[in-house]
C-alpha cells in the first residue's frame, strides 16, 4: 500500500519537475511571470518545436539563463526579443510579426476555413435538392421498375 | 462530372509529387528543414574578444578585416558532425584559398586541445568560448555552422551543419570567388 502511495505521489509530482527545469530566484513575482512569458513565446531553435521554457536542450539552458539575466537588469520585453531577433530572426519568435512574408501563416488557417465551410455548404445545399427532387415524384422508370416489382409480387402472392 | 471520382487521387498524386520533391532536394543538400534564415548576412559580424584556445594570446573579430574573405568555422570536441567535417577543413586550409578561424564552442579546453593534437589543426587560430555567449551573439543553433567574412567585417554567408566538397562547390566557393573579385 505504501509502495503504491509513494508511486502515486511521484506521478503527480513528475509533470511539476519538468516545469521547473532551473531554480532562478526572483524577488519580483512580475519579473518572475515576465520571465515566463517570454520563455513561453520564445522558440528553440534547436528542438525547433519546443519554446524555451519546455526545452533542456544546452541552448535553451543557455537562452534562459540570458532571458533571466535581461528580466533582472530591468530590460523590457521588447528589448528582449529584439536581442533575440537580432540574432536568430523572427524565427524565434511563436508569434512572428506580420508582414507580406508571413500573410500565409496568418491567414492561411482562416482561409482554409472559410474554403471548407464554403464546400460543406455547397454539398449540403446540393444533397437537399437531390432529395426534394427525388422525394415527390417518381420517374416513369421508377414507376416502371416498382409496378414490376408489385406486380410480381402479387403473382407469387395468387398462387399460393 | 464523370472524373469526379479521380479527384482524391489526383490531389494524392500531386502530394506524392510534392513530398518526391522536397525528398530529392534534402538528399541533395540544396534544402534543409531545419535552416533557419540567419538576420546576420550583410551585417557587420558580431564583436568579441576571447581568449584563444591554443595559445596565451586572444582572438577578436578584428581579425576578419585582416583579410579579403574568412572562414569563420564554430567547433567543439563533443560534436559529432565537426568530426565529419573536419577532414575537409584540413583539406581548405592545406590549399590555402581562404583562412579559416575556429570557434570553439562550449568545450573543455583539455578537450579541444587534445581534439586538434589528434586530428590536426586547420585553423588560423580558434577562440575559446565556453560560456557559448559568442556563439548565442553569432546565432549558433547547430554546430558545426561556418561563415563567410568579408574585408569590411561582414557576414556574408551562413553555413549550417559540416561542410563538404559537395556544399563547398556549389554554395560557399561562389560566394568566396565572389567577394574576392569585388574587393580586388
Amino acid at each position: 500500500m505504501k509502495q503504491w502511495l509513494t508511486a502515486l505521489a511521484l506521478l503527480v509530482w513528475l509533470p511539476l519537475a519538468g516545469a521547473a527545469i532551473d531554480a532562478r530566484p526572483f524577488e519580483d513575482p512580475e519579473q518572475e511571470n515576465r520571465y515566463r512569458q517570454l520563455t513561453e513565446e520564445l522558440r528553440c531553435t534547436v528542438c525547433q518545436n519546443q519554446n524555451l521554457a519546455d526545452s533542456n536542450a544546452e541552448l535553451a539552458v543557455d537562452l534562459r539563463r540570458k532571458v533571466y539575466e535581461m528580466v533582472q537588469e530591468g530590460q523590457s520585453d521588447d528589448q528582449i526579443t529584439n536581442y533575440m531577433v537580432a540574432r536568430y530572426g523572427d524565427f524565434v519568435l511563436y508569434r512572428p510579426p506580420m508582414e507580406p512574408a508571413t500573410y500565409l501563416l496568418w491567414f492561411g488557417p482562416a482561409l482554409l476555413l472559410l474554403i471548407g465551410s464554403i464546400s460543406l455548404v455547397v454539398f449540403i445545399r446540393r444533397r437537399m435538392a437531390v432529395s426534394v427532387a427525388d422525394s415527390d415524384e417518381l420517374s416513369s422508370d421508377e414507376r416502371q421498375r416498382l409496378e414490376h416489382l408489385v406486380g410480381a409480387d402479387s403473382k407469387k402472392g395468387g398462387q399460393r | 462530372m464523370k472524373t469526379r471520382f479521380l479527384a482524391p487521387l489526383m490531389i494524392f498524386g500531386a502530394m506524392v509529387g510534392l513530398f518526391y520533391f522536397a525528398l530529392m532536394q534534402i538528399g541533395q543538400g540544396d534544402y534543409n528543414p531545419r535552416d533557419i534564415p540567419s538576420p546576420l548576412i550583410n551585417q557587420a559580424a558580431p564583436a568579441f574578444d576571447l581568449p584563444a584556445v591554443t595559445s596565451d594570446g586572444s582572438v577578436s573579430s578584428a581579425v576578419f578585416a585582416q583579410h579579403q574573405v574568412s572562414l569563420f568555422n564554430v567547433w567543439a570536441s563533443w560534436c559529432v558532425a565537426c568530426r565529419q567535417e573536419h577532414p575537409f577543413l584540413m583539406d581548405l586550409a592545406r590549399r590555402g584559398e581562404v583562412p579559416i578561424y575556429g570557434l570553439n564552442y562550449k568545450d573543455e579546453r583539455a578537450d579541444a586541445i587534445q581534439w586538434l593534437n589528434r586530428h590536426g589543426d586547420p585553423y588560423v587560430t580558434s577562440g575559446f568560448d565556453l560560456r557559448g555567449d559568442v556563439g548565442i551573439d553569432w546565432g549558433v543553433y547547430g554546430v558545426p555552422e561556418t561563415f563567410v567574412i568579408d574585408g569590411n567585417g561582414m557576414v556574408r554567408y551562413k553555413h549550417v551543419g559540416p561542410l563538404g566538397p559537395e556544399s563547398w562547390e556549389k554554395k560557399m566557393k561562389p560566394v568566396i570567388d565572389r567577394l574576392k573579385a569585388e574587393s580586388s
